[in-house]
């Protein structure tokens, strides 16, 4: 039997304010434990929450980028759970009246368009962190992340496949990153993803009973798990079996799914509006204001790179995958000014050795990287010893002239010296040159290759060839 | 009845709260009582009224993204019934 896989994710992006949603605690990463709280952020009695304004911003360039509708008056409703985390039994949240519904995004996948669907984005507080101790049966409750502000991104169930699901969360990630409102680290779990899983069979209007998987913390782990989840629920409904409803945790040591242990309570939060918060009333001249400080969104750039700098849709979406890529590249070619040449060189040798995301931390500039390239073009050097010489400069962060010129690395283009060369070398391969004669002229690169060991691969390619081509041709 | 004896044992149960039997019985009565005079409100013709969450006026309330000084780890602590020095301690907790 055939089955159509169903899924559809939920993800929580922390926003990259400097104090938490409704108080004035630092949200930073990493202080000591319980340094970051007050009386609202522990829940104290009496204590008010006030919402932080750049939260809002924050939700309303999302809902623009993703062409949600932004719901003008949207209020905080009460989400009610006990857990240690979560010290005043309750998450503030929105339920009935989020601040942003009915969205989409583009993805692509194996060169087909898709469009998904965004049910609603919504703003909140996030949780406290549980530490377990190794030995005694006792967690450790630290309460610093108690109130970093979310926004919540459910998709609707339209992705078909866990590659569709992972370009759907590359893409998502890449909108919240180019916006600026969220740092986007998976590690440190300022990303985060929950997708819900279910198969049907192939034709079967009704969905198949889900399965929500947790605890993928990279897009790697993300897909594995996904994958991983809809083999599993394939050989249960294979064997006749039943899957049961239930949150499974990816453990990517183990690379499979594992059920939750302790028994798991049917959920009743028990929403109602929290009378804390007065509504948000998001006017038009907000959005307005908000649109017109929007940067340049991933699917534009990439367009316009197509577009307007010839480059192919390949490499458009590679150099368009971050923001900090994306401005690299500009910058770069503002300089240089052949995009596909430069699009090459990036993709190959500096994306082998800095991820899309950490282009900011690599010591060759996009202006060295620009002259680099400039000097291949006025064949001072070679592109072969060009990625030597990019090498050095990714190790050194030194100026390419400077490495050109201390290395002796600049290319040979004179004539007459390497005639004088190509003709020692012929002379002492007599055999492959009348292979060459006779046809053979795979023997070139022999000839070449002997020049540049000589010449430590300096001498100008081709000149090389064509000063072969002549003296082989004219015995 | 309003309520029955099940529902206040999950209500219960949800709030973590451990009821014998004659505590049950007794909150379903006490419950009971309220939710009839509560329901009192069913008798009003709401037809053509819109939702009500907030009772004031007030929109927009701000505060601007401004960090502000936190507590000592100590004073968070402070009511803490266990606690190590920085973290509060709970009995152990696999989610």
């Amino acid at each position: 039997m055939d089955f159509e896989i169903v899924i559809g994710l939920e993800v929580h992006a922390q926003m990259n304010t400097k104090s938490k949603i409704f108080c004035g605690c630092s949200t930073e990463f990493g202080a000591p434990p319980n340094t970051h709280t007050c009386p609202v952020c522990l829940g104290m009695p009496g204590s008010l929450p006030v919402l932080n304004r750049q939260v809002v911003e924050a939700a309303i360039k999302l809902a623009l980028a993703t062409d949600s509708t932004i719901n003008q008056e949207n209020i905080f409703a009460r989400k009610n759970y006990f857990y240690p985390d979560l010290p005043k039994g309750y998450q503030i949240s929105q339920f009935e009246l989020p601040i942003a519904e009915h969205g989409k995004l583009e993805i692509e996948v194996e060169g087909t368009k898709k469009t998904i669907g965004i049910t609603r984005i919504h703003m909140e507080e996030d949780a406290g962190k549980l530490v377990h101790d190794e030995l005694e049966p006792v967690s450790h409750v630290d309460l610093n992340r108690t109130g970093t502000p979310l926004l919540e991104i459910v998709s609707e169930p339209d992705l078909r496949s866990p590659a569709e699901a992972t370009a759907y969360l590359k893409k998502l990630h890449a909108i919240v990153r180019y916006l600026d409102i969220c740092d986007g680290n998976m590690q440190e779990g300022s990303f985060r993803c929950d997708a819900n899983i279910s198969l049907r069979p192939v034709g079967q209007e009704e969905f198949g009973i889900r399965t929500e998987l947790k605890n993928m913390n990279s897009f790697k782990n993300v897909q594995l798990a996904m994958e991983y989840e809809v083999r599993r629920q394939r050989d249960v409904l294979l064997d006749g079996g039943r899957v049961i409803q239930q949150t499974l945790l990816w453990n990517p040591d183990k690379a499979q799914t594992e059920t939750m242990r302790g028994k798991e309570e049917a959920h009743d939060y028990r929403y109602f509006p929290d009378p804390d918060l007065v509504p948000v009333v998001v006017d038009q001249d907000w959005i307005s204001t908000v649109a017109a400080g929007l940067p340049e969104l991933p699917d534009h750039r990439r367009r316009r790179f197509c577009e307007e700098l010839g480059l192919n849709d390949y490499d458009a979406e590679i150099l368009t995958s971050s923001r900090e890529l994306a401005d690299y590249f500009e910058l770069a070619l503002a300089e240089y000014g052949n995009a596909k040449k430069l699009g090459n060189f990036m993709g190959t040798e500096l994306l082998r050795e800095y991820g899309a995301e950490e282009i900011e931390a690599c010591p060759v500039r996009p202006s060295q990287l620009a002259r680099l390239l400039k000097m291949i073009e006025d064949n001072t050097i070679s592109g072969k010893i060009a990625k030597t010489v990019f090498a050095e400069m990714l190790d050194k962060g030194q100026d390419p002239e400077v490495i050109v010129k201390e290395k002796g690395l600049v290319q040979m283009s004179d004539e007459g010296e390497l005639q004088a060369m190509v003709r020692e070398i012929i002379a002492a391969n007599q055999e492959q040159a009348q292979q060459f004669r006779d046809g053979k002229t795979k023997v070139m690169g022999f000839f070449v290759g002997q020049l540049m060991q000589r010449t430590k691969g300096k001498a100008n390619p081709k000149l090389a060839n064509k000063l072969f081509q002549q003296e082989l041709n004219t015995p | 009845m309003k309520i029955t004896p099940e529902e206040v044992e999950r209500v219960a149960a949800l709030a973590r709260l451990q009821l014998d039997g004659p505590e049950v019985e007794r909150m379903t009565r006490q419950l009971d009582t309220i939710l009839s005079y509560v329901a009192k409100l069913d008798e009003i013709d709401t037809q053509g009224v819109e939702v009500t969450t907030h009772t004031q006026q007030v929109v927009n309330a701000f505060r601007e993204d401004e960090v502000q000084p936190s507590l000592q780890p100590e004073q968070a602590l402070a009511n803490a019934p266990e606690d190590n020095g920085a973290s509060f301690s709970v009995p152990r907790i696999i989610r």
